[in-house]
């Protein structure tokens, strides 16, 4: 069944499309990640789906509720993570809990049961009565995902969940995560613009400036950069020798040649017995979906950042004048 | 309707929580009129006579007029509390959650006009120091004045509030719209001796209802020690000089009107607003 359906969805701030006209289908219980630069959509399109913007044109439902005319519906089936912090520092984590569930309209009977079993679920049982103002960054996000699962949403929405928190809690929370998809068999939909990330999930849409590039599992959007990259470094006529032996492209990156080969690991004792003592030194490296995105956009995620990060700021300009 | 009321309590009692936690706000709520009673209202006391020589001093006339000033400012604050949340991120909580938008600014200014209800409980314990007599009357009368232009402000401020995303827009409000309306409000000086212009806008300002109001409650039990009115209520001797301009009955009208009005038009800002 899907629980997200998404067709032709465009969203425009004055003459910037920042979505441009998206088409996504996801399962229910998949972990669905959407991968791009800053600027290149991700936000806006949670934001649409969360009913907190209104599509320009197109159509959107999740849990099948139409998100422009059932918002209330769409809002009782989700919980959101958002991208900056959203809980209430004066409170303590049970009462920015309390206040969830109340707003959600949980029975009072399932309060204590419910707050508990998040808190637990996030390791943040000990600290319930603390004010969150003395929260650490890592424990501030774990509260908020606890919040985002208090009403046992279908889906659950992280905006960047990870966003600059240290390697050991990023882990953590990727471990709640998964758990979560286990044991109440939540839909996941999230954004990120870390390669490493996307990996954890089932299924992977690329967006560049606000259009769809490829949507598939990780495995086989790695399977379409065409096998492992192979480097190599020699002597001075390596590259040309490579070339007519193997029928590759070769690329020259300073001192070393980049090749691509479907197999890395069984193409490396041929390449040792055919050109002995020519070699330098090799190195097998399997794809990534870094290489995915730039064979997919041609520039890679990273370089893009300063100027997306230019057009967010006109974005966000434009949408206060308006 | 049972969701909605359960919002409106909820955000209520959020703000209630969060201001028992912020002591600073406590104490600059205390502090704040007892220092305007005892530097500027002793200040000027001392130097000016009121209209004519009522026998009514000016701390006493000033009185009411700063707890009009408390609940002002209280109220605004209570409604600038959005733009901080909006800011902090916390006002998205709010609006995906599946409730109705109005019935988070009702909530939101009826913890305004609580809070603001405090605030004029914790100035009528110190009018005993400047020979106001307290009755139980006066203290229910005031609560309910305190209320309805509680309500008022904090709605007036959240229908402000509701479009703007940074602070130092609402800085401005407060130099442009918060000070003009306590200047304007007869708490400084009486609207009947005031140039022809001043006395126009104080006449629109819902502010001037509740001060002309707060002065029919308070000095309703008090009676005059010296002047042409000795032995007769400080109510009476001040509306023959005109220091208070209208009736109890209609002053409060007029805020209960104004209170309905900005209600409505707080929680249809609010309700509309995107993101």
């Amino acid at each position: 069944m899907d629980v997200i359906h998404v067709e032709n969805l465009v969203k425009k701030f004055g003459n910037i499309t920042a979505v441009d006209g998206i088409q996504l289908d996801v399962q229910s219980g998949q972990i669905f990640g959407f991968l791009g630069p800053n600027g290149a959509g991700k936000s806006t399109t949670i934001k649409i789906l969360a009913t907190l913007l209104k599509p320009t044109s197109g159509r959107a439902a999740v849990a099948g509720f139409d998100v422009v005319a059932k918002p209330n519906e769409v809002r009782q089936s989700i919980g959101l993570v958002f991208q900056d912090q959203s809980l209430d520092d004066r409170l303590t984590a049970q009462e920015n809990l309390w206040f969830h569930a109340m707003l959600y309209d949980l029975p009072s009977t399932l309060f204590a049961e419910r707050i508990e079993d998040v808190l637990r679920l996030v390791d943040l049982i000990d600290r319930r009565h603390s004010l969150v103002r003395t929260f650490s960054g890592g424990m501030k996000r774990r509260l908020e995902i606890a919040r985002g699962l208090l009403h046992h949403p279908k889906v659950l929405f992280l905006d960047e969940p990870t966003l600059g928190l240290d390697p050991q809690t990023r882990n953590a929370i990727w471990k709640h995560v998964k758990a979560l998809r286990e044991e109440k068999g939540t839909t996941v939909f999230m954004t990120t613009h870390y390669m490493e990330e996307a990996e954890h999930c089932d299924k992977i849409a690329v967006i560049d400036h606000g259009k769809i590039q490829a949507i598939d599992s990780p495995a086989m959007l790695k399977r379409m950069i065409g096998g492992d990259t192979i480097i190599v470094s020699g002597d001075d006529g390596l590259a040309e020798g490579l070339k007519s032996a193997y029928n590759v492209e070769v690329q020259k990156v300073g001192s070393e040649i980049h090749f691509q080969m479907a197999s890395g690991a069984e193409f490396v004792p041929k390449l040792i017995a055919g050109f002995a003592g020519r070699v330098k030194s090799i190195q097998v490296k399997q794809p990534s979906l870094e290489d995915v995105f730039l064979k997919l956009t041609g520039h890679s995620i990273r370089a893009q950042e300063g100027t997306s990060q230019d057009q967010m700021r006109q974005m966000a300009q434009l949408w206060r004048r308006r | 309707m049972r969701i909605a009321v359960k919002t409106i309590y909820t955000i209520w009692f959020r703000e209630a929580k969060t201001f028992s936690r912020e002591k600073f706000r406590v104490v600059s709520m205390i502090a704040q009129p007892l220092l305007y009673l005892a530097v500027v209202a002793k200040g000027i006391s001392s130097a000016v006579t009121l209209n004519g020589n009522a026998g009514i001093n000016y701390l006493t006339f000033m009185y009411p007029g700063i707890i009009g000033m408390s609940i002002l400012f209280t109220s605004i604050f209570s409604a600038v509390s959005i733009i901080w949340d909006r800011e902090f991120g916390f006002m998205k909580e709010v609006l995906v959650a599946p409730v109705p938008r109005w019935a988070v600014a009702l909530g939101k200014t009826f913890g305004g006009a609580t809070i603001s209800m405090i605030q004029a409980t914790i100035l009528i314990l110190i009018a005993p120091i400047i020979g106001i007599r307290l009755s139980p009357a006066i203290v229910v009368e005031m609560w309910i004045m305190a209320l309805l232009i509680g309500v008022a402000l904090t709605a007036l401020g959240i229908a402000i509030a509701a479009r703007m995303s940074s602070m130092q827009a609402f800085q401005m409000v407060m130099n442009f719209l918060v000070m003009p309306l306590y200047f304007l409000s007869g708490a400084m000086f009486p609207i009947t001796s005031a140039p022809p212009v001043l006395k126009a806008l104080m006449t629109v300002n819902p502010l001037t209802y509740c001060v002309d109001g707060l002065r029919n409650i308070i000095f309703s039990n008090t009676l005059m020690t010296a002047g042409p009115f000795v032995g007769r209520s400080v109510v009476e001797a001040a509306m023959s000089f005109g220091l208070i301009r209208w009736s109890l009955v209609f002053d409060m009208s007029i805020v209960t009107l104004v209170a309905v009005v900005l209600t409505a038009a707080g929680a249809y800002r609010f309700n509309n607003q995107q993101e």
